[in-house]
C-alpha cells in the first residue's frame, strides 16, 4: 500500500487570502468539482493550492507538465524486469486511488494528447481507465483534480482545448494589490513594511512595461527573493538589480529605466 | 601712453579713438613682453594695407584672446594672418580677428587654439580657387562665412565635431561658391543637419525608447515625444512645454554637472507629468504677471514635493539641476529682485538644507510644508498661499526694469502654459499655436518623400537625409500584353514548372509511428519490447522518418528602369526593357506558383532630389491582372541611383516576417546620376547599401545585364551576383537562377 502521509502538507504554509478565493476553492472541495488556477508566473498559483491542501488536510501530488511528457507518465506504464514485466502507477493513478489532490502545473506545457487522459476523471464519471492494463479504476472520494496554467506566455500553439477547459471551475489570480503584496513580501521574509513597500513600487514599475518590451513583470516571487537579499545584508539596489531586473530582461534600454527606478525608489 | 601710441606707429582715427580703452586693458592682462608684442603686431596688422578694420579688430580682440589662452598664442595667431595675406584671402582677416576672442574664450587652452588656427588654415587651402592648377587666384568663398559663425558653432560642437563639419562642407561644395556660402552660414538644411549630428550631449532621439520606457513604467503616462531644436535660438531659448499634440522637449541636453543628459529628459518629463496629474488650470484674467509667476513658482513646488513622495530617489535630482541662488546675490535697492526671491522660494520648499535665514521665506515654506501634510492639496490652495506671499513680500523695486536674472532659471520645468485659462482674449499674450492655414494651392500631392543617407566613401562617413526618393505606384498598361508574353513562353514556363516541383521545402521535420523509416525511434521501440514481454500486442510502428517542411522566403525584385534600358539587346531586336518585361513576367509567375510572398518594384532617379521608387506588385497582391496591367507600362527613363532605391525596397522587405529574405536586383549598367561626377561614389554608396542589407538579414543578389560588369558589380556584391551576357536568353535564366539561388 502507498504511503498517504509522504503527500501531505506539514506545516502551515503561508498564504495570504486576496479576496474569497479560500472559501471559494472549500465549496469546490466539498463538492469535487476540478478546479483550474490561471495568472502569471510567480503570483502564487502554487503556493495556493499547497495552502488549501494543508487546511483540507489531504495529500497533494504534483505534477510539473512539459512537453515530451506522454499520457503513459501520468497513467502509469510497465516496466520491464528480469523475468517479465511489472506495471508501475503514475502520478494520476496514484492519486485517484489514495484520494490525493492532483496538481498538474503548467498544463498546457504538456501535449495535447495527453491532457484528454484526465477527461473521465473530470466529469460525472470519476474513473480512469487504464487500457493496458485492463483496469478502470473508481477515483477515491477524497480525489480531486486542480490544473493550472498562464495565460500569459500562451501561444497559438499553446492552449487549453475548449473541451478541456469547460470541465473545471476556475481562479483568476494576478498579482495582489501594492498594499497587499507590501505586506506578502513583508510577512514572507520579515522584512519591514517601509523596505518591502518600495520593492513592490518597483515590481509596478516594470508591470506596466509589459508588452513594451517585456513578456512579464516582476514576479511576487522575485520580489520576495529581492526581499530576501535585502535581509540578509545586502544593499538594497544591488539586490534589487540582482533579483528583479537582471533576471527578467536583456533589452539594455529597459534595464536602464528599471535601474533607474530602482535609484528613484531608494534615495 | 602717448609712447605706446607712437609704438604702434598709425594714424587711423578709428583706432585712435578706442586706443586708450583697449590700452589700458591690455595693461591689466599682458606682461611687459607681452604688452610690446601686442603693439608690434598690431603695427604689423596696420600695415597690411587692408584698412583700419582688421587693426581695430585686434586691438579690441587680443587682450581678451590672451586673457583666455595665454599671451604665447600670439606667433601662431600671426603666422596665421601672414598665410592670409598672402593668399588671396586677405579680406577673411577682419572677420578672424573679430571673432577670435569669443573662439578663444570657448576654448580656453592654447593647445585647442592651435587645433582651431590648424582647421582654419586647411579650410583656407582646400577652399581657394585657383586656374591652371598651380596659382591660388581666387579667395575662398565661405570662410569669412565660417569665422562670423565659429564662436556659435564652437558653443555646440566639439573641436572634433566643428573639424568633422567643416569637413562635409569642403568635401561637398569646393566647387560650388554660391552653395559652399550657404553651408558656411549654416543657411542650407544639410548643414544643419550635420551640425545636428556633430553636437555634444544626449540626442532626444537616441533615448527616446527610454524615455517612453521611463513614462510608461515610473508613471503610467505616455505621450508623443517631440523634439525642438535648441541650436538655432540664440536669444529665447524655447522651453519645454506639452499640449495636445505631445510632450515637447529639446533636441539634446548637454550633461549639467554629474547629472546625464539622461536624467535631465527624466526630471523634465517626471516635471511634466506631475503636472498632468495634479494640476489644474486656473482662471488668469485678474492676475498680474508677477502674481501668476509666484504661483507658477508655488505650483511647481507642490507638485515637485508629490512627485518626491512618490519617488525619494527624484530629490537628488531636482536639486542638482535646481539652481541655490545666494541669499545676497541681488540688491533690492537696484534691481527687481522678484525673481531672486522666487528661485531661492523654490529651492527652500525642495530642499530641507536651504539654509536661507529670511523670516518671511521660513515662514511660507513652514505654511507650504503644512499645507502638504494634510494631503496633496490642490491648485488653487496653493496659489492662494503664493497671492498672499507675493503680498507680504512686495517691494517698490519689483518694478525696475533692471531684473535679476542669474540662477533663478530652473531649465527642467515646463513652460507652464497649461497652467492658465484666459476668459478673455489678452493683448500681451503670445499666440503659441496658431493654426496654420494651407494656403490653397498647396495641395499635397503623393506621398512625402522619405530621405535617406548616402555614404561617402573619401570621409567615410554618411551625408545624412541625402537621398529624396518619392514613391507611387506604377501607371497601368494593357495586362492582356503580359499574357501574350507567357502565352510566347509557355515551352518554357513547362520546363520551369517541372524545376519547381522539384523545389522542395527545407525545414526538417520528424515523422514518428513509420512501420518503415529512416531511423529507429527508441521510446517506441522500447514501449513495443515492453508490450511484447507483457504479453500484449507490440506497436509494429517504431521506425521515424524525417520530412522537410515550411518554405519561408520573402522576396522583393528591384528593377532598373534607367534609360539605358531602351538600348536593342546585342544579337537581338528586342530591347533590353522588352525582354526584362519577359523575364520579370515569367519569374513572377514563377514565384506566385512556388507561394512566396514577393514584391515587384522599380526604381530610376534623376539627382538625389528625385530618386522615384515605383510599386508594381505588392506582398499582400496576387500576380493578377492588375500587376500585369503596370508591369505592361514599364518604361525607361533617368538615371541608376541604386543606394537609395535599395534601402527603400529594404525598408519593405526588413518589415517581413520571414526566416530568409531574398532582394534580387536586376540592372543592366553600374549605379550612377546626373548629379555625382565621381562615379566611384554610386558605386561605394551601393555597397555600402549591401552591406546593410546583409545587418537586416537581407540577402542582396545582383543581376547584371551589362557585359562589363565584372569591373564593378563585384565590389558591390562580393560574389552575390550573375552577369548575363546573353541578354536575350534572360527570360530563361532569370526564373532559373531564382530557383538556384532559393533551393
Amino acid at each position: 500500500m502507498i504511503d498517504k502521509d509522504q503527500y501531505k502538507v506539514e506545516q502551515e504554509p503561508f498564504y495570504q487570502q486576496q479576496k474569497n478565493e479560500v472559501a471559494l476553492y472549500e465549496a469546490a472541495y466539498r463538492n469535487r468539482l476540478p478546479v483550474m488556477v490561471k495568472g502569471p508566473t510567480g503570483c502564487g498559483k502554487s503556493r495556493f493550492i499547497e495552502y488549501m491542501a494543508w487546511k483540507l488536510n489531504k495529500p497533494l501530488i504534483t505534477v510539473a507538465c512539459n512537453e515530451d511528457m506522454t499520457a503513459s507518465d501520468l497513467v502509469g506504464r510497465y516496466l520491464l524486469e528480469a523475468n517479465g514485466t511489472r506495471w508501475l502507477d503514475g502520478p494520476l493513478t496514484t492519486a485517484a486511488r489514495i484520494g490525493a489532490i492532483c496538481y498538474l502545473d503548467e498544463i498546457v506545457e504538456a501535449r495535447q494528447d495527453t491532457t484528454v487522459v484526465i477527461h473521465p476523471l473530470t466529469d460525472h464519471r470519476r474513473t480512469l481507465p487504464l487500457d493496458k492494463k485492463g483496469e478502470l479504476i473508481h477515483a477515491h472520494p477524497d480525489f480531486q483534480l486542480v490544473i493550472s496554467y498562464n495565460p500569459g506566455y500562451q501561444t497559438l500553439m499553446k492552449d487549453l482545448k475548449q473541451s478541456t477547459k469547460q470541465r473545471f471551475t476556475a481562479f483568476d489570480f494576478d498579482y495582489p494589490d501594492a498594499a497587499l503584496e507590501a505586506q506578502i513580501v513583508a510577512k514572507e521574509t520579515g522584512m519591514d513594511e517601509v523596505v518591502a513597500a518600495q520593492l513592490v513600487k518597483i515590481g509596478g514599475v516594470a508591470r506596466s512595461l509589459k508588452g513594451h518590451g517585456l513578456d512579464e513583470g516582476i514576479s511576487t516571487r522575485l520580489l520576495v527573493y529581492a526581499a530576501t537579499l535585502i535581509k540578509d545584508g545586502v544593499e538594497p539596489r544591488d539586490a534589487c538589480r540582482m533579483a528583479l531586473v537582471r533576471p527578467i530582461t536583456d533589452d539594455a534600454d529597459i534595464r536602464e529605466t528599471l535601474d533607474h527606478a530602482i535609484d528613484a525608489t531608494f534615495a | 601712453m602717448a609712447a605706446y601710441w607712437k609704438q604702434l606707429d598709425t594714424r587711423f582715427p578709428q583706432v585712435e579713438e578706442v586706443f586708450e580703452d583697449c590700452m589700458a586693458e591690455a595693461l591689466s592682462v599682458l606682461t611687459p613682453e607681452g604688452r610690446d608684442a601686442y603693439l608690434e603686431a598690431g603695427r604689423v596688422i596696420g600695415k597690411l594695407g587692408r584698412g583700419a578694420e582688421p587693426m581695430l579688430a585686434f586691438m579690441e580682440e587680443w587682450p581678451s584672446t590672451a586673457k583666455a589662452v595665454g599671451e604665447s598664442a600670439l606667433p601662431a595667431v600671426m603666422a596665421l594672418i601672414q598665410r592670409m595675406q598672402k593668399s588671396p584671402n586677405g579680406r577673411a582677416i577682419a572677420p578672424f580677428l573679430q571673432t577670435l576672442a569669443p573662439v578663444a574664450r570657448r576654448l580656453q587652452s592654447q593647445e585647442l587654439l592651435q587645433h582651431y588656427l590648424d582647421i582654419t588654415l586647411d579650410f583656407m587651402e582646400r577652399t581657394t580657387g585657383s586656374i591652371h592648377g598651380h596659382h591660388t587666384t581666387f579667395p575662398s568663398p565661405g570662410l569669412p562665412e565660417f569665422f562670423a559663425q565659429a564662436p556659435a558653432l564652437l558653443s555646440q560642437l566639439t573641436l572634433a565635431g566643428l573639424k568633422n563639419w567643416v569637413e562635409y562642407g569642403i568635401r561637398n561644395y569646393r566647387s560650388h561658391p554660391e552653395r559652399q556660402k550657404d553651408y558656411f552660414s549654416l543657411q542650407s538644411a544639410d548643414s544643419r543637419a550635420v551640425l545636428q549630428r556633430e553636437r555634444h550631449g544626449t540626442l532626444l532621439v537616441d533615448v527616446e525608447r527610454k524615455l517612453d520606457l521611463y513614462l510608461r513604467g515610473l508613471w503610467q503616462d505616455s505621450d508623443q515625444l517631440v523634439p525642438y531644436s535648441t541650436a538655432f535660438d540664440e536669444l529665447r531659448k524655447p522651453v519645454p512645454y506639452y499640449d495636445k499634440l505631445g510632450i515637447r522637449l529639446p533636441d539634446v541636453y548637454d550633461d549639467a554637472g554629474d547629472i546625464s543628459g539622461l536624467d535631465r529628459y527624466r526630471a523634465t518629463l517626471a516635471h511634466i507629468v506631475g503636472h498632468r496629474r495634479w494640476s489644474e488650470a486656473q482662471v488668469a484674467d485678474n492676475w498680474s504677471p508677477f502674481q501668476r509667476m509666484a504661483v507658477e513658482f508655488f505650483e511647481d513646488c507642490r507638485i515637485e514635493t508629490l512627485l518626491i513622495r512618490e519617488y525619494p530617489g527624484l530629490r537628488r535630482l531636482f536639486l542638482a539641476l535646481h539652481p541655490q541662488p545666494l541669499e545676497t546675490a541681488c540688491d533690492p535697492e537696484t534691481t527687481s529682485c522678484l525673481r531672486h526671491r522666487m528661485a531661492m522660494l523654490s529651492r527652500a520648499l525642495l530642499d530641507p538644507e536651504h539654509g536661507y535665514t529670511d523670516t518671511d521665506l521660513n515662514d511660507y515654506v513652514a505654511r507650504f510644508h503644512a499645507i502638504m501634510d494634510k494631503g496633496d492639496s490642490s491648485t488653487k490652495d496653493i496659489a492662494a498661499l503664493a497671492l498672499s506671499y507675493v503680498a507680504k513680500t512686495r517691494r517698490q523695486s519689483d518694478q525696475f526694469a533692471r531684473v535679476h536674472f542669474d540662477d533663478t532659471v530652473v531649465d527642467y520645468r515646463d513652460d507652464n502654459r497649461q497652467l492658465w485659462k484666459f476668459i478673455e482674449a489678452g493683448d500681451e499674450e503670445e499666440a503659441f499655436d496658431q493654426e496654420r492655414k494651407i494656403e490653397p494651392g498647396e495641395e499635397i500631392r503623393g506621398l512625402p518623400p522619405r530621405h535617406y543617407p548616402e555614404w561617402d566613401y573619401g570621409r567615410p562617413r554618411y551625408r545624412p537625409d541625402w537621398a529624396s526618393v518619392y514613391e507611387a505606384l506604377h501607371p497601368s498598361g494593357n495586362a492582356a500584353d503580359i499574357d501574350r508574353l507567357l502565352a510566347k513562353h509557355s515551352a518554357l514556363a513547362k520546363r520551369l514548372k517541372k524545376m519547381l516541383d522539384l523545389l522542395k521545402p527545407q525545414d526538417k521535420v520528424r515523422i514518428r509511428y513509420q512501420e518503415e523509416g529512416s531511423e529507429l525511434d527508441l521510446d517506441v521501440a522500447i514501449r513495443s519490447l515492453i508490450d511484447f514481454k507483457g504479453g500484449a500486442t507490440p506497436d509494429p510502428r517504431i521506425n521515424m522518418s524525417h520530412r522537410t517542411d515550411g518554405r519561408d522566403i520573402a522576396v522583393m525584385l528591384l528593377l532598373d528602369l534607367s534609360e539605358s534600358l531602351n538600348d536593342k539587346a546585342a544579337g537581338s531586336d528586342q530591347t533590353i526593357l522588352e525582354l526584362s518585361q519577359e523575364a520579370v513576367s515569367l519569374l513572377a509567375w514563377a514565384i506566385e506558383k512556388l507561394g512566396d510572398p514577393f514584391a515587384i518594384a522599380g526604381f530610376h532617379s534623376n539627382t538625389r532630389h528625385d530618386v522615384r521608387y515605383l510599386h508594381i506588385k505588392g506582398y499582400g497582391e496576387h500576380f493578377n491582372d492588375d500587376v500585369k496591367a503596370r508591369l505592361a507600362a514599364m518604361e525607361a527613363g533617368y538615371s541608376t541611383r541604386m543606394g537609395a532605391a535599395m534601402r527603400h525596397a529594404a525598408h519593405y522587405l526588413g518589415a517581413r516576417q520571414a526566416d530568409k529574405k531574398l532582394m534580387l536586383i536586376l540592372t543592366d549598367g553600374k549605379p550612377s546620376d546626373v548629379d555625382a561626377h565621381d562615379e566611384r561614389l554610386l558605386i561605394e554608396d551601393a555597397r555600402q547599401a549591401v552591406k546593410e542589407l546583409d545587418q537586416d538579414g537581407i540577402f542582396a543578389y545582383c543581376i547584371s545585364l551589362d557585359p562589363k560588369a565584372d569591373e564593378y558589380v563585384g565590389d558591390i556584391f562580393g560574389r552575390r551576383f550573375t552577369v548575363i551576357d546573353h541578354v536575350e536568353r534572360l527570360p530563361e535564366r532569370l526564373p532559373q537562377l531564382f530557383m538556384a539561388l532559393t533551393k
